[in-house]
């Protein structure tokens, strides 16, 4: 009688510090994704704050300059910066380019989601479902993708809402 | 001073403009709004700032379609869906803390709201509403 008490401490002491070595990990990994790199403080400051911080990886580098040239009609929305946040923005993102799976062409319209690699993974979603309030479109990754804000879109956590 | 140097001085004095340009300015929203009213050389309107803020201003969007009507409480961008904390300053701490981060949303929003920038008494009369909503 005596000794489970004794041991259900030790494990739950036991499962607390795994808790805590895998928070610790996922801390040290600095949030980044399967797909690529971790995602600059600063990139996630200015573009992540009115969109998913798309990963840079999922555009080829011609796509992105374009993207960055025209910042004050940022696809229908005026997104401008200063000088040299655009530069820095603009010199991580090149080095961080295209490097997802399949991409090389460029989509029309600089955009992830008229990507031939997007379109053929999202196939299977329902026409209706694009157009529910809970996604908007394509381009809302996190109405479906839960970790879409850490880089994260393994489709074993796809959620897609109803 | 030769003529490339002249220009090599003029590049570095651009570059450290640039980088000024770009640095937290830590503020507060009484200071702001002082500062917008000395600027527009009148005294801000709560009234004028509602209206500004509430209604269309010849585009789609007015300010509210992002922030709510009443931005006390979280918004959500018209076109991506993403949350917006809430605006007014009475609710959200971060917000008209910093002069060069609430000027970059002044004139990115100002132009997609009104395909235009705000002038100083237009700013200062949104802030003054804003700072007329407390929890």
């Amino acid at each position: 009688m005596n000794e489970i008490p004794r041991l259900r401490y030790p494990r739950i002491v036991l499962g607390l510090m795994v808790a805590a070595g895998i928070a610790g990990a996922a801390l040290a990994d600095g949030g980044k994704s399967e797909q690529g790199v971790p995602l600059s403080p600063k990139y996630r400051q200015e573009c992540a704050a009115c969109h998913v911080p798309f990963p840079p990886g999922m555009l080829p580098a011609a796509s992105w300059r374009h993207v960055m040239a025209d910042l004050p009609r940022h696809y229908g929305t005026d997104a401008s910066l200063d000088p040299a946040s655009t530069k820095e923005l603009s010199t991580w993102i090149a080095a961080n380019a295209g490097t997802y799976k399949r991409v090389s062409e460029e989509p029309t319209q600089d955009r992830i989601t008229h990507s031939v690699w997007f379109v053929r993974k999202h196939n299977e979603v329902a026409a209706g479902t694009w157009s529910l309030p809970a996604v908007k479109g394509p381009s809302n990754c996190a109405a479906c993708h839960p970790q879409a804000d850490q880089g994260n879109f393994n489709e074993h956590s796809v959620r897609i809402p109803r | 001073m030769n003529h490339p140097t002249v220009i090599r001085y003029l590049h570095a004095a651009l570059v450290a403009g640039a980088v000024l340009s770009s640095v937290a300015q830590a503020s507060t929203p009484a200071q702001l709004l002082a500062d917008y009213s000395a600027r527009a050389g009148s005294a801000p309107s709560p009234a004028r700032g509602r209206a500004l803020f509430t209604a269309p201003q010849g585009r789609e969007w007015s300010c509210s379609t992002c922030h709510g009507a009443v931005p006390t409480q979280a918004g959500k961008h018209a076109s991506t869906g993403k949350a917006i904390g809430a605006l007014a300053p009475g609710f959200n701490a971060e917000r008209f803390s910093d002069a060069a981060i609430t000027e970059k949303w002044f004139r990115r929003n100002c132009n997609d709201v009104m395909g235009r920038e705000c002038s100083a008494a237009e700013k200062a009369d949104v802030l003054s509403w804003l700072l007329t909503l407390k929890p």
